[in-house]
């Protein structure tokens, strides 16, 4: 057993720390390091300014902007998905009429979690694209269609989704919640699974009833599982560059009408590429980073609660 | 709801004799919550599945109906649609993506497994350190570290034009790299639940260290490798960030190596098909598909996948 064991170890380990490190890591600290040049980005030239990008970034107007739409994602993103994913979960899992003492969930569960979970595993540019498609300006759009048969939009004077500076965050919000509802769905599922079904057959058995199993028993036990999903949400929101970039209306990642869908991510990847301004938007990445980590723990901590052990 | 269904739903359990008065406590609301409910999930499925069948409908019909109104319904099922998105490009970003693929998936399962198995099964100084430094680059969001690794990619193709910018090996090792915290945090899990007493019959047997891993260990994490496995095909077939940043074409008239997802954007934002909406679904339909497919073949092992990942 001993024999050749180093060797071994240091065999195995070897590759994939120097691609982690060298491609993931590496490239981390350096947000730090560029952050404090004014570089540029297009030549190796940069000089050392200190702290000039951030407290530049204090007066910028757009980012104060993008840091308030952020921060609107960042608390509605988690509070609907979890709320409707756990209605859903809920109703899958116990909220079927049981029988005699027993508690299952409703008719097809099966089914629903196959459909709900299929905009999970689609690309967030597929999405972007199908989204571009749905929320179209004139009639031809399935949203400005569907509403248009329904009689509550005329169809000379549609819905400017996307184009509209009022609307075109909650579209944005609208897609994220739309196909993340399903991953925290099977998520919660997992985790109600778990829970001991005597715990709902004694409750049932004392007169309680359905809502009230949910409140007094599910949501409790599953409060670890709902941290969880909220830290991922939280981080989904922070990012969401990849449909803001592409399906709201403006040249170079999106952000309009006038900033108005405009994030975080959005604005540092046009201050890199098109700006020319890497130091400033790694500066930015440095913020986002804080911003993530201190949300993450004061999340976790605001929401801490004694671990029930069943 | 019929007291016959009830108590055939549980056989056996309890006897066979429901009581009137308890039916009663039993159902309280439960007709109201359950059409309530229902309702809700109905119309949930609904707006997931519209929009999907809406754009593959839409890959059937011409220019003018799409243009039209949202409702129209294809006058012919066609496949013109799908051989010009086809020879648009599309055919061209799907082998692109089916090379990479081959080589990260395999590269990241491979040095992923490597690296959980020894993390997982020896002891030595420095363990838990590299074990936590690969869990914590799960937490941070991608575009944190791209702006450097873009110029990180770009001086590697200046070692071997192989690696660089715009190259298939250069993105296989960054998706790689990229993937491992997943994969070791999820097989190294795996090869903890393994029994160690095969592990040692092997070691008594001669075995090195390196055969054991690969003829005894690999073959008995298989159903963990397929899960995980499929979950890296998915993330990987669906990226889109990376992609972007590493994948333009450096200079005028270089080969357009673009990922399928990266491809589609351009195609649409570039109004590549604003004269043929008709191609631009039937590219959507296309690169759904393979997606749909392994989804619904896999689709236990990738909700089982997903969610033990974060669960633990």
């Amino acid at each position: 057993m001993r024999h050749g064991k180093y060797p071994f170890i240091v065999g195995f380990l070897f590759l994939p720390i120097v691609l982690y490190v060298g491609l993931v890591l590496w490239p981390y600290a350096q947000t730090f390091g560029y952050s404090l040049t004014n570089w540029s980005g297009a030549s190796q030239e940069m000089d050392f300014v200190g702290l000039d990008n951030y407290t530049r970034l204090l007066d910028d107007e757009v980012f104060a902007g993008a840091l308030w739409h952020n921060l609107l994602l960042l608390i509605l993103l988690p509070v609907v998905t979890i709320l409707i994913a756990l209605f859903f979960a809920f109703m899958l899992n116990v909220g079927g009429r049981g029988g005699t003492g027993g508690v299952q969930g409703v008719k097809g569960a099966g089914f629903y979690k196959v459909v709900f979970f299929f905009p999970q595993v689609l690309s967030i540019a597929i999405l972007a694209v199908l989204w571009g498609a749905v929320y179209r300006t004139d009639g031809s759009g399935l949203a400005n269609g569907v509403l248009i048969k329904l009689g509550l939009v005329s169809a000379s004077d549609p819905v400017q989704w996307l184009s509209d500076p009022d609307l075109v965050l909650w579209c944005v919000l609208a897609v994220l919640v739309w196909s993340g509802v399903g991953f925290y769905l099977v998520l919660f599922s997992a985790a109600m699974q778990g829970i001991p079904k005597d715990i709902y057959e004694a409750a049932l058995l004392d007169g309680a009833k359905r809502g009230q199993t949910f409140f007094k028993i599910t949501l409790p036990l599953l409060w670890e599982t709902v941290q969880t999903a909220w830290v991922y949400l939280a981080i989904v929101a922070m990012d969401a560059f990849a449909l803001v970039a592409s399906i709201t209306p403006g040249a170079y990642f999106g952000g309009g009408p006038d900033h108005h869908s405009e994030l975080i991510s959005t604005y540092l990847m046009r201050s890199f590429l098109r700006n020319g301004e890497a130091g400033y938007a790694c500066a930015m990445g440095v913020v986002i980073f804080f911003f993530t980590l201190i949300l993450t723990v004061v999340s976790l901590w605001a929401t801490k609660r004694d671990k029930i052990e069943y | 709801m019929t007291t016959l269904d009830k108590t055939a739903s549980v056989p056996g359990q309890r006897g066979t004799r429901p009581k009137p008065g308890k039916d009663q406590r039993f159902a309280d609301g439960g007709g109201v919550l359950n059409v309530f409910s229902h309702g809700f999930l109905a119309i949930w499925a609904v707006l997931i599945v519209l929009p999907l069948a809406w754009v593959v409908l839409g890959s059937f019909k011409t220019d003018a109906q799409i243009n039209g109104s949202a409702w129209s319904w294809p006058a012919a099922f066609h496949f013109d649609a799908f051989s010009r998105a086809w020879s648009k490009g599309i055919g061209g970003f799907f082998l692109n993506t089916v090379i990479v693929l081959l080589g990260s998936v395999t590269l990241t399962m491979l040095l992923g497994s490597m690296a959980a198995y020894v993390l997982a099964r020896y002891e030595f100084k420095g363990n838990r350190f590299i074990y936590y430094l690969f869990v914590a680059g799960a937490m941070f969001p991608v575009y944190l570290a791209l702006v450097p690794l873009f110029f990180m990619v770009r001086n590697l193709g200046e070692i071997s034009p192989y690696l660089g910018l715009n190259s298939y090996a250069g993105l296989i090792l960054v998706y790689v790299a990229y993937s491992l915290p997943f994969t070791v945090f999820f097989m190294y899990s795996f090869f903890r639940t393994l029994p160690s007493a095969v592990h040692e019959a092997a070691m008594l047997d001669g075995c090195s260290h390196t055969r054991t891993f690969f003829q005894i260990m690999i073959p008995m994490a298989k159903p963990g490798l397929i899960s995980v496995g499929i979950f890296n095909v998915l993330g990987q077939w669906n990226q889109y960030i990376l992609p972007v940043t590493l994948m333009q074409p450096t200079t005028a008239g270089e080969a357009d190596h673009s990922m399928l997802a990266q491809g589609l954007v351009n195609l649409a934002l570039q109004s590549g098909y604003k004269s043929d909406a008709p191609a631009l679904f039937a590219g959507m339909t296309i690169a759904m598909l393979p997606v749909l497919v392994v989804y619904l073949s896999f689709q236990r092992q990738v909700q089982a996948g997903l969610t033990s990942a974060t669960l633990k």
